[in-house]
């Protein structure tokens, strides 16, 4: 093997010199291809004399036409079609330093990259802190300042599961169904989180809040809503002619349908009963405990690793069904096993702090842009560093601005909504 | 080889692709022609395991296509469709490397790199490597396109329509290119094409189709005759010997 390369080399090398002698003034022999132009179309490839001219753009650079002709008299040396497919010897010669493939095009791309990161996490820590100090009555470091901490830290825990579940499962949900204006949450897993909170307060009245908090209920809500999925995508996508966009189709229709079921209900219910289900069905990190903390963790940790682990496949699956399957993907495989992970992440989220629609598209929607990559080992550390940064800020600033802890949903929707608009408006591209 | 036999698709009662038996010998260039609606990229998109089929078997070098694992498959068969849309922002180069995913799973080995530097090269995308597709022209994302498929180094080479948006420069070019691959990197390549010219001019093998069944499989002479053209595409069709060849005249 050794030996072969070797000698191949020295050959390429030699084709290489012989090549770039009458090659030398590229671009401008009139030679051309000559391609047995009066011969019929059957010769045998075999009389085909190949010379490497072409329409190559003007003013090519130095090295560029030398390069690439002695890459093309690597390439020469299978005689005919007979001859068993080769891949061409693989020489050292001609490559350039700097012709890299990777996540990023380039250095300065590279550095872009890991710049924002630090900005972000700093900005991430910036809020962490601020929201453990601000206001904390004790001096800065002293054990009281602990304290008082370690109770606000349990908000920030909250935030940084919150935006996991939801960057991950969104950037992974836009890659498997390609499209960059969807969220996860259309298929369906709120809309059966109102509908069971609806539900608990419409038929027990206001004990029903208290029936469904617990952590046996939050786990059975996480079981109902991942089944709920699981039999969807079963159902649609493994059949002989299972189609993605049916799949999303039928997930949307019965989305609305259960919106409707707790619509309807809500209207029957006494205006009381009604607040107290208002304030579950608005995102809110207050509504977490945190014993749920104990499960959610571990499942959002296992379902976002595993998506993590699963990065460069999704590489390939961004670029559509067909490319997909043609590079080896079992593409039908990974897409059920990417959306499970997906709605395991999304009920874990949902069930701890209720719907937020708006969080994971605005924050999937700012990484795509500030991590610039296809590469999702490269997006999903800057979407959650995103979402950390959009969550705690507006709690921060909600909690100790405006003192309305509970409204997080509200103004992640609000901005969400407009950043959305305007983004759409303005790039006019995803 | 590519081996065919029975391939049945049916739509409806009376539509229906097949029963195709055909056999595509290794190398050189095999274009699939024919009238609209003839099953031309239906047939290429079941041989390239994009769409199942309801009867019959597809062999590609002695692997059945429909279940031999699609990983193993992609080192020995490659396949590019018509349109190609991608959400991602890639640069050719990140896009070529994508080939490489069959052998590195993502991680690019040295070898892959000259590869893929090869690939690029290959197809004169060298000064343009580094750009996004979406600065491209539809010629230069085309040969993009190409480029990956090369750098995927697969015996067996499918295409749809690859000239589809092309102008006339950049349709010989893309030939010439692929002429090239057949002929020096020793692939196979089934093409679908849709001027019968092309496939006169640059194929080793014609297959016609029509309704949904293979009317006419040989050399570019046996069926650049009028009586057979007129025939397959269902319009008056003239040859005439042109200063580079035989040429249908359907104007």
């Amino acid at each position: 093997m050794e030996r072969e390369t070797q000698s191949a080399r020295t050959a390429a090398e030699a084709r290489a010199a012989e090549a770039q002698s009458p090659e030398a003034p590229a671009g401008t022999a009139p030679s051309g291809t000559v391609r047995a132009t009066g011969a019929s179309a059957t010769d045998v490839p075999e009389a085909v004399v190949h010379r490497p001219v072409d329409g190559r753009p003007g003013g090519a650079s130095a090295t560029g036409p030398a390069r690439a002709a002695s890459a093309r008299a690597a390439n020469m040396s299978a005689p005919g079609p007979s001859a068993r497919r080769r891949t061409p010897p693989v020489t050292s010669t001609w490559r350039p330093a700097g012709r890299q493939s990777g996540p990023m095009p380039s250095a300065p791309a590279r550095r872009r990259y890991w710049i924002i990161l630090g900005v972000l996490i700093l900005a991430a820590l910036g809020f962490a802190f601020g929201s453990i100090a601000y206001g904390n009555p004790m001096p800065v470091g002293s054990r009281g300042f602990w304290l008082i901490g370690q109770m606000r830290a349990t908000n920030l825990v909250v935030v940084l599961v919150v935006a996991f579940c939801q960057a991950i499962a969104t950037v992974a949900f836009q890659t498997v169904t390609n499209n960059r204006i969807l969220t996860p949450s259309i298929m369906g897993f709120e809309s059966l989180y109102t509908l069971v909170q609806t539900a608990a307060v419409f038929f027990l009245g206001m004990g029903g809040v208290v029936a469904v908090t617990g952590l046996w209920q939050f786990m059975l809500q996480i079981g109902l809503m991942v089944g709920f999925a699981a039999a969807l995508y079963g159902w649609l996508l493994t059949g002989r002619r299972g189609n993605l966009q049916v799949t999303l189709l039928v997930g949307i229709v019965m989305g609305g349908g259960l919106g409707a079921a707790s619509t309807f209900m809500q209207r029957l219910l006494t205006p009381s009963e009604f607040d107290i289900l208002t304030a579950r069905l608005i995102g809110s990190i207050a509504n977490a405990d945190t014993q749920y903390l104990w499960v959610s963790i571990p499942l959002a940790a296992a379902a976002g690793g595993l998506l993590w682990a699963r990065s460069s496949r999704l590489n390939v699956l961004a670029l559509g069904r067909e490319t997909a399957i043609n590079l080896g993907i079992d593409h039908r495989r990974q897409t059920i096993v990417v959306l499970l992970l997906v709605a395991v992440l999304m009920a874990v989220s949902t069930a701890l702090v209720g719907p937020m629609t708006f969080l994971g598209f605005l924050v999937a929607m700012i990484a795509y842009q500030l991590a610039d990559t296809y590469d999702h080992r490269y997006i999903f550390p800057m979407a959650w560093l995103t979402g950390f940064v959009v969550l705690a800020g507006a709690h921060f600033v909600l909690k100790h601005l405006f003192y309305a802890e509970g409204a997080v949903g509200i103004i992640i929707e609000i901005v969400g909504g407009s950043f959305f608009l305007f983004y759409i408006l303005r790039k006019g591209r995803l | 080889m590519i081996t065919l036999s029975t391939v049945t698709r049916r739509y409806a009662s009376d539509v229906a692709i097949g029963p195709v038996d055909l056999d595509i010998p290794a190398g050189g260039i095999t274009a699939l022609v024919g009238p609209n609606g003839a099953g031309k990229s239906t047939l290429l998109t079941m041989i390239g395991r994009l769409m199942g089929m309801d009867e019959g078997r597809i062999e590609i070098a002695g692997m059945d296509v429909s279940t031999t694992p699609s990983k193993d498959l992609a080192k020995i068969v490659s396949i590019l469709r018509q349109e190609n849309h991608f959400v991602a922002r890639l640069t050719v180069r990140q896009l070529v490397g994508f080939g490489r995913f069959p052998y590195s799973q993502g991680r690019l080995t040295r070898t892959d790199e000259e590869i893929i530097s090869r690939s690029i090269d290959f197809l004169d995308l060298t000064e343009l490597e580094s750009r996004y597709l979406d600065e491209l022209s539809g010629g230069q994302r085309q040969r993009a396109y190409v480029a990956m498929i090369l750098a995927q180094d697969t015996e067996y080479v499918l295409l749809d329509e690859p000239m589809n948006n092309l102008d006339m420069q950049h349709s010989v070019q893309m030939m010439k290119h692929l002429s090239e691959a057949a002929a020096e990197l020793g692939r196979t390549i089934v093409i679908v094409l849709h001027d019968i010219n092309f496939a006169s001019h640059y194929a080793d093998r014609i297959c016609a189709l029509k309704d949904g069944r293979i009317v006419r499989f040989g050399t570019p002479e046996e069926i650049m005759v009028p009586e057979i053209l007129t025939d397959i595409f269902n319009t008056p069709i003239d040859v005439v010997d042109g200063p580079r060849g035989r040429l249908a005249c359907f104007y």
